[in-house]
């Protein structure tokens, strides 16, 4: 297999030009990586990781628009890829789960229309048995249970649990080289998520899929990225291994945010917390989007942070860094 | 001790709902466009006698003589007929005025009168649930199934004639459509938690209803009422048309228009022609303002 | 032991969908079609001593919110009792029962529906007070003012409109609401879950120091384990309608003996444990329509015997204060 990175997400630079002003969603975002590997971008609302996502597949709507930079997929640069090339790509080799399954599914079609629909998509020489056949094993990967039946029906008949599944299951019919994951399995319940989070891992690890799995659930990505990227306020604040950036965070927030977790405190204790609140990406401040609410913030941080590698393999935006590693996240 | 959160840059200073409705319903032109107008004709309705030319009922004044003149010629007494005269020699601007005002009393009074009227209903429907509910509805249910016109022929026929038998037929004819847009707000608003919160708190019934929840099925009641509004005059100027509508002594534009209609074939079109444009423009720019407002109010509903 | 500030008793609460009159003429005709009754919440027993923080622990379909909203007087129960410093509500004379009903509080979940969007904060929290006659009228502007700061906003802000709000500062006006009534126990349902991870920490910590400063009783229902871990004395786990295991914190989260705590335990992701391989617990969670016979949890339990299919565990005292509802205890 090529050496050469799955995504390469250069500059990107995401818009939303409104009546209120300009909203920098995703402002100046670079990351990527290499095929069978999971990403976890992570970040609070307001933080543009969504937007990202959606930027990637093209998916923005106005007043909102790509205004700079270059989302190269195995070497092709997705942001001036001819309209009809980028929809061969979409569903086919990268594909996209939603928070809200029913956002993928359509509610009056049977699961099977809806899947050898987006089979017969791609490949308009499959027969429908053909296609029948890949989706009953497609639905059998994610685990759902007496797959002949599931396929009959209509997603309202299905569990929120199962509903996703089912989106996972689709978006693996054309078996991507990439899947971007957008918030999955929050609104499902803990022993569900238990569920998808093993049929994720399970598929990468066999197939070699690449994913982004975006998120604000630290705990999430700690078991299943290999990657971590933390952004605040459109940008990327801090990434690397996931080992090295959840036990040696450098970046103000990525610490602040690891050590408002109750796990990281002492029971029955105050946590340590981040005073203030996100800033309104309308009204980003002059230089660091994290001043504000940093204990370490002074004048130099009035100029915005370009990216620097402190650690090796670990890129932050920062001029106050916790390079002590000794210093105990949440002090 | 828990921290005060200082003074935020970010908070906007007081955005009342207002402010914020009156921001976005000005990124139309044409809805402006529309409320200019519509200010224009209530404006005229409401100063009709200030304004007219002439006083179109005053019979010491009307002259046969006078009788289908074209538009712009002038009488004897040197008054100019900018849009001409009817058959009995009255001033088709001057009656036009008056019978706009007419029209727009008619419509936005029936409306009103419906408005409250019907969300009082829809409001019970939907906060008592089961039986009442089922009742309210059902009866909802078959007035709107009948066409309206033929329900207020039949009140008319039922009531008599004159102006208040006719504004309580538009009442009924109009109550129901308030009801149902009320109760499927009311029901969509009855499941927060805002109203959760009143009753846990203790709040009493009454207040919970009409401070509560009221105030928040008020934005589908809006563009309910203008586009009914326009239903009301347009309803008012058919039977006045028909002949069974307001009386001669308050003509409304149906009746101006009805007047004129002998003399369309004849070709003193002006007579009819007239009130109907004024018809046209008021029932027009009602609807494009009720558009605007649909659109507005519609997305801050998702909240 | 402090007495029971709330005490619950065998409480039900079902919610039935009657057959209309469509239905009833099909039935007649032979179709199968059954009142659906879906019992939210299935003979629950629960003590909260004062001054305490209690856990509400479960998954979607248990009956958590159900019962907070009982308790919270929001929804009247099918059976059983809720009994307040000792009195039965339902006994109780009715100036009794609304002092009762005022000083048993909630805080709802969503930031964004839980605030009248119509109405000014100041009003938000002035209105209940002024109206039960806490505080006069003319007092009310100043009352506002002391109770928005101690929940940590700014008095400033009070004539403005919830939509200025971010969802934290929304939460804090939902509590800023609540305490200005002057409640004793707060029922707080997932009050965080809609909250960004730093807001959380904030608001957690603004629960603790008012339970400090008010000596408030809280029950509080969640399903983020770790938080609950954090805040509470005690941890009460329910499914589909029933609890299952009680005990306190440290004696559950070290030794969980319920198989369903033991794999909600195993379940939940943990930032200390990476690449993990997850074993996740098979099966769905059932329709609380059609609810498994015996013990509901048999169908995913990896120790079910035949027992469990036929009869429902009671919940019993297996060891110094603590509860469980399982046919294993029984073993010993």
């Amino acid at each position: 297999m090529s050496d050469a990175p799955t995504l390469d997400v250069r500059n990107l630079k995401t818009h939303f030009f409104t009546k209120a002003g300009v909203a920098k969603a995703v402002d100046d975002v670079s990351f990527s990586f290499k095929a069978g590997e999971v990403v976890g971008l992570v970040g609070e609302s307001g933080s543009g990781k969504s937007v990202t996502g959606f930027s990637i597949l093209g998916l923005v709507d106005p007043p909102g628009r790509v205004v700079s930079g270059q989302v190269l997929f195995k070497g092709k640069d997705l942001l001036t890829l001819p309209k009809e090339d980028l929809r061969h790509l979409r569903g086919n080799r990268i594909a996209m789960i939603f928070q809200d399954p029913m956002m993928t599914l359509n509610p009056v079609l049977r699961v099977d229309t809806q899947m050898v629909e987006t089979i017969k998509a791609h490949d308009s020489n499959v027969s429908k048995a053909d296609a029948l056949a890949r989706a009953r094993d497609a639905l059998g990967q994610v685990g759902i249970p007496a797959p002949d039946e599931r396929l009959r029906s209509y997603p309202h008949q299905f569990s929120g649990g199962m509903r996703q599944r089912v989106a996972i299951a689709i978006a693996l019919l054309n078996k991507p080289d990439l899947i971007i994951a957008d918030e999955p399995t929050t609104a499902l319940d803990v022993t569900i998520q238990g569920q998808i989070l093993f049929e994720a891992q399970k598929l990468c690890r066999e197939t070699g899929t690449s994913m982004i799995w975006i998120t604000h659930d630290l705990a999430v990505v700690a078991g299943l990225a290999d990657r971590i990227s933390v952004m605040y306020g459109g940008r990327i604040v801090e990434q690397g291994a996931i080992n090295d950036v959840l036990d040696h965070p450098v970046h103000p927030y990525t610490r602040g945010l690891l050590g408002s977790v109750p796990g990281h405190n002492t029971r029955g204790q105050r946590l340590h917390q981040i005073p203030g609140m996100a800033p309104s990406l309308l009204n980003l401040p002059q230089g660091c989007a994290f001043q504000a609410r940093c204990p370490k913030a002074d004048d130099a941080c009035h100029t915005e942070p370009a990216i620097t590698e402190p650690v090796s393999g670990r890129a932050i935006r920062c001029v106050h860094p916790h390079l002590n590693a000794d210093e105990e996240i949440g002090a | 001790m828990s921290e005060t959160v200082k003074h935020d840059p970010n908070l906007a200073p007081v955005e009342t709902p207002l402010h914020r409705f009156m921001s976005d319903f000005s990124d139309s032109m044409i809805a402006m466009a529309a409320l200019a107008v519509l200010l224009v004709i209530v404006f005229i309705a409401l100063f009709a006698p200030f304004i007219s030319p002439t006083d179109p009922y005053d019979l010491a004044k009307v002259s046969i003589f006078d009788g289908k003149l074209p538009p712009g010629s002038v009488s004897m007494d040197g008054v100019t007929f900018w849009l001409g005269t009817d058959g009995a020699g009255r001033d088709l601007l001057s009656s036009m005025f008056y019978g706009l005002r007419i029209s727009l009393g008619v419509g936005v009074m029936s409306g009103v009168i419906a408005l409250c009227v019907g969300s009082s209903i829809g409001l019970i429907a939907a906060y008592y649930g089961g039986r009442v509910d089922t009742l309210i509805m059902r009866i909802v249910d078959i007035q709107l199934s009948f066409p309206a016109i033929l329900v207020a022929l039949i009140l008319i026929a039922a009531l008599g004639k004159g102006v208040d038998k006719v504004i309580i037929a538009l009442v009924l004819v109009q109550w129901a459509y308030y009801a149902r847009t009320v109760r499927g707000s009311a029901l969509v608003e009855r499941n927060k938690e805002y109203l959760e919160a009143a009753t846990c708190l203790g709040l009493d019934n009454k207040r919970i209803l009409f401070r509560h929840l009221l105030p928040n099925c008020l934005p589908p009641l809006i563009v309910v009422g203008t586009v009914q509004t326009a239903h009301a005059i347009s309803l008012e100027a058919t039977l006045s048309f028909l002949g069974v509508g307001l009386p001669i002594t308050e003509p409304s534009l149906g009746l101006l228009i009805a007047n004129g209609f002998e003399y369309m074939m004849s070709g003193r079109y002006w007579i009819s022609f007239f009130p109907g444009i004024a018809l046209l423009i008021t029932i027009v720019s009602i609807n494009l303002v009720g558009d605007q407002l649909r659109d507005v109010l519609n997305p801050r509903l998702q909240k | 032991m402090s007495e029971a500030m709330l005490h619950v008793d065998n409480l039900t609460r079902n919610f039935v969908k009657r057959l209309d009159l469509a239905a009833k003429v099909a039935q007649k005709f032979g179709a199968d079609v059954r009142e659906e009754v879906v019992h939210a919440v299935d003979g629950v027993t629960l003590k909260i001593p004062k001054g305490g923080v209690v856990g509400l622990v479960g998954e979607s379909g248990c009956g958590k919110s159900t019962l907070g909203r009982m308790i919270a007087g929001i929804i009247p129960p099918t059976s059983g009792s809720i009994s307040y410093k000792g009195t039965e509500l339902t006994k109780m004379s009715s100036a009794e029962f609304r002092r009762a009903a005022l000083e048993i509080q909630m805080i709802f979940q969503d930031p964004f529906a839980s605030l009248n969007p119509r109405m000014r904060v100041l009003d938000i929290i002035g209105e209940a007070p002024v109206m039960h006659g806490i505080v006069k009228s003319a007092e009310m502007e100043d009352y506002v003012c002391e109770v928005m700061q101690r929940v940590g906003l700014d008095p400033e802000y009070r004539r403005r409109y919830p939509h200025q709000f971010s969802g934290g500062q929304r939460q804090r006006i939902g509590i800023a609401r609540a305490l200005a009534v002057k409640p004793e126990f707060l029922v707080c349902d997932e009050a965080i879950a809609a909250l960004d991870v730093s807001i959380q920490a904030q608001v957690i910590n603004l629960f603790m120091d008012l339970r400090a400063e008010l000596d408030l009783t809280y029950l509080f229902i969640s399903h983020d384990l770790s938080v609950v871990e954090h805040i509470s004395d005690r941890v009460v786990i329910m499914y589909l309608g029933r609890v299952v295991e009680v005990a306190e914190t440290d004696a559950l989260f070290d030794a969980p003996n319920h198989p369903y705590t033991q794999a909600l335990l195993n379940e939940v992701p943990r930032l200390d444990q990476r690449g993990i391989d997850y074993t996740p617990v098979k099966g769905e969670i059932p329709s609380p329509l059609d609810p498994p016979p015996g013990c509901h949890f048999h169908p995913r339990c990896p120790h079910a015997m035949a027992r469990c299919s036929a009869e429902r565990p009671v919940l019993r005292e297996i060891a110094p204060d603590r509860w469980s509802a399982c046919h294993l205890n029984d073993e010993t």
